[in-house]
């Protein structure tokens, strides 16, 4: 059934990366990010700008501070150092009303385990005291998730738990979209799903977060790259810069290529 | 008040409920407290007794359960608070929830437990002092041991540090505290001990509690040789709410802790 549901997204004309008309208006800047834990300096002056329709891949190897940098966007974790603005407005430690025009999808979400999807989306819907009519329930209908939502949590498979923690990133029409590894337990049909509802997102100017490992999913989805290398970026740019930059024209080739030679 | 009940913290204290509740941890606590109060009254004599009895249970137990449940909870609630503090909620919002999610029902489930029997077997009104002094004191120490717990596991990202710290403390607190305070007796028996032990008994929620309550049942002299102290200093009004502020403190230092450190925690 879900198949079905593919292919009336696939069948409207979705732009690709390549396509996309590129907004410049950035809704997340973020400048001078650091953040050390004890000794190791996770971030060191990291600065990323979220522009509107675009979707922003952060790439690097595994401790390069990804997470930590997602993590600090959203206030997660305090940086030592570092301004952020959100939508032209500074983002203080205080403030989380800017949260909830963000929609975020964890690697691995754990709602409380006793609950109902419907409960946790109800919840999600209190927390922000959203109304019922201004909620996006796309994903839920093709995700085939209807049926799944009167189940408590704990005996749901991890997939289709998964498939809940992205219909609820999208719920609230966030204007940021933040995906860590977000095909990472889903099946290749949801994974299809997921990436033709970032595209439509990224059609109405929502503007994306992406980390990845998977060159794929970074091929199909990013616009730039910001690459990190032990907390620092090593490279900001398009897609096709950073082929141009590494003189590969394989984008998995000149993702290697940074890895192993960051600074030429 | 109104910010209370339709503010945020409890907007999330609401799912947090239904969750624990459901977890029947906290269902099948309430029924332990039931069985062995109602167990009490049919094996013992009357009502002081059955207080007297319960006296043990829940010294030991209410810290145990509180500390082992709460950072158990806690850890797995670990990727939800995470979650959570990516949503517009307010980090003493959802500590709030968090802590008010298990104290409620575990004070809920002790309070009902043992004081179902009572009503049942027509106790609880020919014996409502000693009784309402343990529900009580048993609701102090879960509320204080709770905020150990989530101390704890603000403290320890590493769950089996946690769970190891919170072990330790109940095995001092609970068993090793009381051994070291009759050796300091033994050893300095021939001065005058009665302010060290008073103080010594504040220091630990347990002592504190198990002070109030065997003056309650009127045992003191079980006490002995510091117990005629501990009758001059807690058997009046003012010693008695002196105790009760004491053991409530031990509510609120840890909880504040937690929260100082929840509030700057790096998730």
């Amino acid at each position: 059934m879900t198949a079905s549901a593919i292919n009336i997204v696939s069948a409207q004309p979705v732009p690709t990366p390549a396509t996309r008309p590129h907004s410049i208006a950035p809704i997340l800047t973020a400048s001078g990010i650091s953040k050390r834990f004890g000794k190791l300096e996770v971030l060191r002056d990291v600065d990323i700008t979220l522009r509107r329709g675009c979707v922003t891949a952060v790439v690097g190897p595994n401790g390069s501070g990804k997470t930590t940098l997602i993590k600090s966007l959203l206030g997660l974790v305090r940086p030592d150092k570092g301004h952020i603005t959100f939508d032209g407005s500074d983002v203080g430690p205080e403030d989380v009303a800017y949260r909830a025009r963000i929609g975020y999808m964890p690697q691995s979400a754990r709602f409380p385990e006793h609950l109902t999807g419907r409960e946790v989306l109800a919840m999600l819907r209190d927390i922000r005291q959203a109304s019922q009519d201004s909620i996006d329930n796309s994903l839920i209908d093709l995700f085939a998730l209807e049926p799944e939502l009167d189940k408590p949590l704990h005996t749901l498979s991890g997939g289709t738990r998964q498939k809940l923690n992205a219909a609820s990133a999208f719920l609230f029409r966030p204007d940021l979209i933040v995906l860590d590894e977000p095909t990472a337990g889903l099946d290749p049909v949801a994974s299809g799903v997921l990436k033709d509802k970032v595209d439509a997102a990224m059609a109405e100017d929502v503007a994306g977060l992406l980390t990845s490992h998977i060159v794929s999913e970074l091929e199909a989805l990013a616009d730039d790259i910001v690459f990190l290398m032990e907390g620092r970026v090593c490279f900001a740019g398009s897609v096709s810069e950073l082929k141009d930059r590494a003189g590969q024209n394989r984008l998995d080739r000149a993702i290697a290529h940074l890895m192993t030679n960051p600074h030429s | 008040m109104s910010t209370l009940t339709t503010g945020p913290a409890f907007r999330l204290l609401n799912y947090e409920l239904r969750d624990v509740v459901r977890s029947k941890w906290a269902i099948g606590y309430a029924i332990f407290f039931l069985l062995i109060t109602d167990a009490f009254f049919r094996f013992s004599g009357g009502g002081e007794q059955v207080v007297l009895s319960l006296i043990n249970v829940v010294l030991i137990l209410i810290p145990l359960v509180s500390l082992v449940f709460g950072v158990g909870y806690l850890y797995n609630a670990r990727e939800f608070t995470e979650l959570m503090l990516a949503q517009p909620v307010r980090r003493r919002d959802l500590f709030l929830a968090l802590y008010g999610g298990l104290v409620l029902p575990l004070a809920l489930g002790f309070v009902l437990g043992v004081t179902l029997p009572f009503a049942w077997h027509g106790a609880a009104a020919v014996h409502a002092m000693p009784l309402v002094k343990l529900l009580i004191a048993g609701v102090l120490l879960t509320a204080s041991f709770l905020a150990i717990a989530i101390l704890l596991a603000v403290r320890f990202d590493d769950r089996v540090k946690g769970l190891g710290a919170a072990l330790f403390i109940w095995l001092f607190l609970a068993v090793v505290y009381d051994g070291i305070v009759l050796l300091i007796a033994y050893t300095f028996s021939t001065y005058p001990l009665e302010t060290p032990m008073l103080l010594l008994t504040a220091l630990n929620p347990i002592s504190l509690a198990r002070v109030l309550l065997l003056l309650s049942v009127d045992v003191a002299a079980l006490l002995g040789y510091t117990g005629a102290a501990f009758e001059k200093f807690f058997g009046n009004g003012i010693g008695s709410v002196l105790a009760l502020s004491a053991l409530l403190l031990w509510a609120l230092i840890p909880l504040f802790l937690a929260y100082r450190r929840f509030v700057r925690k790096d998730f």
